[in-house]
Protein backbone atom coordinates (compact mmCIF):
# COMPACT_ATOMS: atom_id res chain seq x y z
CA UNK A 1 0.00 0.00 0.00
CA UNK A 2 1.40 3.24 -1.30
CA UNK A 3 0.36 6.28 0.32
CA UNK A 4 0.50 9.85 -1.61
CA UNK A 5 1.60 13.27 -0.23
CA UNK A 6 0.35 15.76 -3.09
CA UNK A 7 2.21 18.84 -3.56
CA UNK A 8 1.19 22.19 -4.94
CA UNK A 9 3.27 25.48 -5.61
CA UNK A 10 2.90 26.66 -1.87
CA UNK A 11 2.52 24.06 -0.04
CA UNK A 12 4.42 23.98 3.26
CA UNK A 13 3.52 20.96 5.49
CA UNK A 14 4.26 18.44 3.58
CA UNK A 15 7.79 17.63 4.45
CA UNK A 16 6.18 16.89 7.62
CA UNK A 17 3.55 14.36 6.51
CA UNK A 18 6.46 12.79 4.32
CA UNK A 19 8.99 12.24 7.56
CA UNK A 20 6.09 10.55 9.68
CA UNK A 21 5.46 8.44 6.97
CA UNK A 22 9.01 7.55 6.54
CA UNK A 23 10.45 7.88 9.94
CA UNK A 24 7.80 7.30 12.63
CA UNK A 25 5.20 5.06 10.69
CA UNK A 26 7.29 4.06 8.26
CA UNK A 27 5.29 3.31 5.07
CA UNK A 28 5.38 3.24 1.65
CA UNK A 29 5.13 6.88 0.79
CA UNK A 30 5.94 9.15 -2.23
CA UNK A 31 5.16 12.67 -3.11
CA UNK A 32 2.70 13.54 -5.93
CA UNK A 33 3.40 16.94 -7.58
CA UNK A 34 0.43 19.26 -8.55
CA UNK A 35 1.47 18.58 -12.45
CA UNK A 36 0.88 15.31 -12.39
CA UNK A 37 -1.82 13.72 -14.05
CA UNK A 38 -1.60 9.89 -12.43
CA UNK A 39 -2.29 8.92 -9.42
CA UNK A 40 -1.54 4.89 -10.23
CA UNK A 41 0.12 2.88 -7.96
CA UNK A 42 -1.06 5.18 -5.06
CA UNK A 43 -3.64 3.82 -2.52
CA UNK A 44 -4.34 6.58 -0.56
CA UNK A 45 -4.37 10.40 -0.79
CA UNK A 46 -3.22 12.97 1.79
CA UNK A 47 -3.60 17.12 0.73
CA UNK A 48 -1.31 18.92 3.25
CA UNK A 49 -1.37 22.59 4.88
CA UNK A 50 -0.14 25.46 3.21
CA UNK A 51 -0.56 28.12 0.79
CA UNK A 52 -1.31 25.81 -2.74
CA UNK A 53 -0.73 28.57 -5.46
CA UNK A 54 -0.52 31.47 -2.81
CA UNK A 55 -3.97 31.31 -1.75
CA UNK A 56 -5.25 33.82 -4.06
CA UNK A 57 -8.87 34.89 -4.79
CA UNK A 58 -9.64 32.51 -2.14
CA UNK A 59 -8.01 29.78 0.07
CA UNK A 60 -8.02 26.75 -2.53
CA UNK A 61 -10.01 28.13 -5.08
CA UNK A 62 -6.63 27.67 -7.74
CA UNK A 63 -5.35 24.77 -6.49
CA UNK A 64 -8.50 22.72 -7.83
CA UNK A 65 -7.45 23.75 -11.47
CA UNK A 66 -3.81 21.96 -11.03
CA UNK A 67 -3.44 19.11 -13.50
CA UNK A 68 -3.06 16.25 -10.48
CA UNK A 69 -6.80 17.13 -9.27
CA UNK A 70 -8.37 15.74 -12.51
CA UNK A 71 -6.96 12.56 -11.13
CA UNK A 72 -7.68 13.38 -7.62
CA UNK A 73 -11.57 14.47 -7.97
CA UNK A 74 -11.97 10.60 -9.55
CA UNK A 75 -9.68 8.69 -7.10
CA UNK A 76 -11.99 10.16 -4.30
CA UNK A 77 -15.23 10.13 -6.33
CA UNK A 78 -14.43 6.22 -6.96
CA UNK A 79 -14.06 5.71 -3.05
CA UNK A 80 -10.12 5.98 -2.52
CA UNK A 81 -9.59 7.55 0.65
CA UNK A 82 -8.46 10.97 0.44
CA UNK A 83 -7.66 13.46 3.53
CA UNK A 84 -7.04 17.25 3.46
CA UNK A 85 -5.53 18.81 6.37
CA UNK A 86 -6.07 22.37 6.62
CA UNK A 87 -5.43 24.14 3.15
CA UNK A 88 -6.13 20.99 2.11
CA UNK A 89 -9.34 20.66 3.62
CA UNK A 90 -10.04 23.89 2.31
CA UNK A 91 -8.67 22.73 -1.30
CA UNK A 92 -11.38 19.60 -0.94
CA UNK A 93 -14.42 22.01 -0.41
CA UNK A 94 -13.27 24.79 -3.09
CA UNK A 95 -13.32 21.15 -5.34
CA UNK A 96 -16.52 20.27 -4.07
CA UNK A 97 -15.71 17.17 -2.47
CA UNK A 98 -16.68 18.41 0.46
CA UNK A 99 -19.58 20.52 1.75
CA UNK A 100 -19.65 23.75 2.94
CA UNK A 101 -16.45 26.35 3.39
CA UNK A 102 -13.36 28.04 5.20
CA UNK A 103 -13.40 31.27 6.30
CA UNK A 104 -11.74 34.35 8.13
CA UNK A 105 -11.73 33.46 11.69
CA UNK A 106 -13.73 35.44 13.50
CA UNK A 107 -10.96 36.83 15.80
CA UNK A 108 -9.14 37.96 12.47
CA UNK A 109 -6.11 36.94 13.78
CA UNK A 110 -4.00 33.86 12.60
CA UNK A 111 -4.52 31.12 15.50
CA UNK A 112 -0.97 28.90 15.88
CA UNK A 113 -2.03 26.78 18.94
CA UNK A 114 -2.41 23.44 20.77
CA UNK A 115 -6.46 22.70 20.86
CA UNK A 116 -8.33 20.06 21.71
CA UNK A 117 -10.93 17.89 19.21
CA UNK A 118 -13.41 15.31 20.08
CA UNK A 119 -14.07 12.25 17.56
CA UNK A 120 -17.49 12.28 16.81
CA UNK A 121 -17.43 9.61 14.06
CA UNK A 122 -15.13 6.53 13.69
CA UNK A 123 -16.83 4.79 10.61
CA UNK A 124 -14.36 6.72 8.38
CA UNK A 125 -11.14 5.02 6.78
CA UNK A 126 -9.14 7.22 8.92
CA UNK A 127 -10.82 7.68 12.44
CA UNK A 128 -11.50 3.94 12.79
CA UNK A 129 -9.61 2.77 14.95
CA UNK A 130 -10.28 5.89 17.18
CA UNK A 131 -12.78 5.81 19.96
CA UNK A 132 -16.24 7.44 19.80
CA UNK A 133 -15.27 10.64 21.92
CA UNK A 134 -12.11 10.07 22.03
CA UNK A 135 -10.29 13.76 22.61
CA UNK A 136 -6.78 14.73 20.61
CA UNK A 137 -4.46 16.81 21.49
CA UNK A 138 -3.83 18.54 18.19
CA UNK A 139 -2.02 21.72 16.83
CA UNK A 140 -4.12 23.95 14.18
CA UNK A 141 -2.15 26.91 12.38
CA UNK A 142 -4.15 29.01 10.39
CA UNK A 143 -6.52 32.28 9.58
CA UNK A 144 -8.71 30.98 7.74
CA UNK A 145 -10.54 27.90 9.38
CA UNK A 146 -14.30 29.07 10.14
CA UNK A 147 -16.35 26.47 9.08
CA UNK A 148 -19.37 27.38 7.59
CA UNK A 149 -22.29 25.81 5.76
CA UNK A 150 -25.95 26.72 4.53
CA UNK A 151 -28.15 25.29 7.50
CA UNK A 152 -29.56 22.80 4.92
CA UNK A 153 -26.42 21.46 4.69
CA UNK A 154 -25.68 21.35 8.10
CA UNK A 155 -28.83 19.51 8.60
CA UNK A 156 -27.57 16.98 5.94
CA UNK A 157 -23.95 16.65 7.64
CA UNK A 158 -25.76 16.26 11.18
CA UNK A 159 -28.31 13.48 10.13
CA UNK A 160 -25.72 11.63 7.88
CA UNK A 161 -22.64 11.80 10.64
CA UNK A 162 -20.45 13.64 8.74
CA UNK A 163 -19.44 16.22 11.36
CA UNK A 164 -15.89 13.84 12.02
CA UNK A 165 -14.17 15.78 14.58
CA UNK A 166 -15.47 19.32 16.76
CA UNK A 167 -13.12 21.86 18.83
CA UNK A 168 -13.91 20.66 22.67
CA UNK A 169 -12.64 21.25 25.91
CA UNK A 170 -9.70 18.45 27.06
CA UNK A 171 -12.23 16.70 28.91
CA UNK A 172 -14.10 16.40 25.66
CA UNK A 173 -16.77 19.28 26.13
CA UNK A 174 -18.46 21.38 23.23
CA UNK A 175 -17.81 24.92 24.64
CA UNK A 176 -17.45 28.21 22.91
CA UNK A 177 -14.55 28.68 24.30
CA UNK A 178 -12.61 25.79 22.90
CA UNK A 179 -13.77 27.13 19.61
CA UNK A 180 -10.52 28.47 18.30
CA UNK A 181 -12.24 30.48 14.80
CA UNK A 182 -15.69 30.28 14.92
CA UNK A 183 -16.35 27.71 13.32
CA UNK A 184 -20.11 26.88 13.21
CA UNK A 185 -20.88 24.22 16.04
CA UNK A 186 -17.32 24.03 16.54
CA UNK A 187 -16.65 21.96 13.74
CA UNK A 188 -13.23 21.05 13.16
CA UNK A 189 -13.63 18.02 10.76
CA UNK A 190 -16.29 16.39 8.11
CA UNK A 191 -16.31 13.53 5.85
CA UNK A 192 -18.33 13.59 2.53
CA UNK A 193 -21.61 11.22 2.41
CA UNK A 194 -19.17 8.29 1.02
CA UNK A 195 -17.22 8.80 4.22
CA UNK A 196 -13.95 8.11 2.51
CA UNK A 197 -12.95 12.15 2.28
CA UNK A 198 -12.08 13.46 5.52
CA UNK A 199 -11.29 17.26 5.75
CA UNK A 200 -9.64 18.54 9.43
CA UNK A 201 -7.99 22.30 9.89
CA UNK A 202 -5.62 20.66 12.60
CA UNK A 203 -2.48 18.82 11.44
CA UNK A 204 -2.10 15.33 12.54
CA UNK A 205 1.29 15.18 10.84
CA UNK A 206 2.50 17.78 13.88
CA UNK A 207 1.11 15.72 16.58
CA UNK A 208 2.62 12.13 16.18
CA UNK A 209 5.66 12.02 18.14
CA UNK A 210 6.00 12.30 21.85
CA UNK A 211 9.16 14.47 21.53
CA UNK A 212 6.85 17.62 19.62
CA UNK A 213 4.55 17.55 22.53
CA UNK A 214 1.68 14.86 20.93
CA UNK A 215 1.22 11.64 19.48
CA UNK A 216 -2.80 11.91 18.88
CA UNK A 217 -2.16 12.98 16.04
CA UNK A 218 -1.91 9.19 14.97
CA UNK A 219 -5.00 8.34 15.12
CA UNK A 220 -5.79 9.76 11.73
CA UNK A 221 -3.06 7.38 10.31
CA UNK A 222 -3.57 4.35 12.30
CA UNK A 223 -6.68 3.21 10.73
CA UNK A 224 -4.89 2.83 7.18
CA UNK A 225 -2.15 1.16 8.20
CA UNK A 226 -4.64 -1.65 10.52
CA UNK A 227 -6.30 -1.88 7.31
CA UNK A 228 -3.40 -3.21 5.64
CA UNK A 229 -2.95 -5.72 8.81
CA UNK A 230 -6.69 -6.84 7.97
CA UNK A 231 -5.89 -7.73 4.46
CA UNK B 1 -14.21 46.97 -25.92
CA UNK B 2 -16.12 45.71 -23.10
CA UNK B 3 -15.43 45.47 -19.53
CA UNK B 4 -16.95 44.07 -16.60
CA UNK B 5 -16.46 45.61 -12.76
CA UNK B 6 -17.82 42.73 -10.58
CA UNK B 7 -18.91 43.21 -6.95
CA UNK B 8 -18.33 40.09 -4.50
CA UNK B 9 -19.54 40.15 -1.07
CA UNK B 10 -20.00 37.42 1.68
CA UNK B 11 -23.75 36.42 2.02
CA UNK B 12 -25.76 38.25 4.32
CA UNK B 13 -26.33 34.56 6.15
CA UNK B 14 -22.40 34.95 6.58
CA UNK B 15 -21.00 36.34 9.53
CA UNK B 16 -18.16 39.20 8.12
CA UNK B 17 -16.23 39.89 11.18
CA UNK B 18 -13.84 42.26 9.11
CA UNK B 19 -17.04 44.32 7.71
CA UNK B 20 -18.10 44.26 11.85
CA UNK B 21 -14.58 45.53 13.10
CA UNK B 22 -14.33 48.41 10.59
CA UNK B 23 -18.12 49.25 11.52
CA UNK B 24 -17.08 49.71 15.21
CA UNK B 25 -13.93 51.88 13.71
CA UNK B 26 -15.97 53.88 12.30
CA UNK B 27 -18.22 54.44 15.28
CA UNK B 28 -14.86 54.87 17.43
CA UNK B 29 -14.14 57.94 14.50
CA UNK B 30 -17.51 59.56 15.63
CA UNK B 31 -19.75 57.69 12.34
CA UNK B 32 -22.44 56.55 14.77
CA UNK B 33 -25.09 55.83 11.82
CA UNK B 34 -23.24 53.00 9.68
CA UNK B 35 -26.08 50.00 10.84
CA UNK B 36 -23.65 47.93 8.62
CA UNK B 37 -20.79 46.97 7.26
CA UNK B 38 -19.67 44.34 4.38
CA UNK B 39 -16.15 44.17 2.94
CA UNK B 40 -16.20 42.13 -0.59
CA UNK B 41 -13.96 42.52 -3.40
CA UNK B 42 -13.79 44.01 -6.53
CA UNK B 43 -12.85 42.98 -9.96
CA UNK B 44 -12.54 44.49 -12.93
CA UNK B 45 -12.06 42.38 -15.97
CA UNK B 46 -11.36 43.57 -20.05
CA UNK B 47 -13.54 41.20 -22.65
CA UNK B 48 -12.31 40.24 -25.98
CA UNK B 49 -16.36 39.83 -26.80
CA UNK B 50 -17.85 42.58 -28.32
CA UNK B 51 -20.94 41.27 -27.29
CA UNK B 52 -22.66 42.54 -24.23
CA UNK B 53 -25.31 39.79 -24.16
CA UNK B 54 -22.32 37.36 -24.46
CA UNK B 55 -20.13 39.05 -22.54
CA UNK B 56 -23.05 39.02 -19.58
CA UNK B 57 -23.25 35.38 -20.23
CA UNK B 58 -19.60 34.71 -19.99
CA UNK B 59 -19.16 36.88 -16.74
CA UNK B 60 -21.98 35.36 -15.26
CA UNK B 61 -20.70 32.02 -15.57
CA UNK B 62 -17.11 33.20 -14.33
CA UNK B 63 -18.38 34.35 -10.97
CA UNK B 64 -20.75 31.14 -10.85
CA UNK B 65 -17.27 29.17 -11.28
CA UNK B 66 -14.90 30.97 -9.93
CA UNK B 67 -14.70 34.57 -9.30
CA UNK B 68 -17.23 33.66 -6.20
CA UNK B 69 -17.71 30.62 -3.86
CA UNK B 70 -21.66 30.51 -4.28
CA UNK B 71 -21.83 28.39 -0.77
CA UNK B 72 -20.58 31.76 0.92
CA UNK B 73 -20.55 34.42 -1.47
CA UNK B 74 -22.96 36.99 -3.79
CA UNK B 75 -21.97 38.95 -6.35
CA UNK B 76 -23.46 41.55 -8.86
CA UNK B 77 -21.64 42.93 -12.21
CA UNK B 78 -22.01 45.67 -14.63
CA UNK B 79 -20.70 45.36 -18.07
CA UNK B 80 -19.52 49.05 -20.11
CA UNK B 81 -18.00 50.40 -23.00
CA UNK B 82 -14.91 51.70 -23.02
CA UNK B 83 -12.23 52.86 -24.85
CA UNK B 84 -9.71 50.42 -26.14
Amino acid sequence: MRWGVLVFPGTWSHQDFGHVFQDVLGVDWGYVWHKDTSLAGYDCLFLPGGFAHGDYLRCGAIARFSPIMEAAIRFARDGGPVMGSCNGFQILCEAGLLPGALLRNSSLQYRCRWVHIRTERTDTPFTRTGRPDQVLRIPISHGEGRYYASPETLDRLRSNGQVVFRYSTADGQITEEANPNGSLENIAGICNEGRNIVGLMPHPERASEALLGSEDGRMLFQGLLEGVLRR
Amino acid sequence: MLEAQIHVTLKKSVLDPQGDTVRSGLATLGFQGVADCRIGKFMVLRLAERDPARARAQVDEMCRRLLANPVIEDYVFQIREVAE
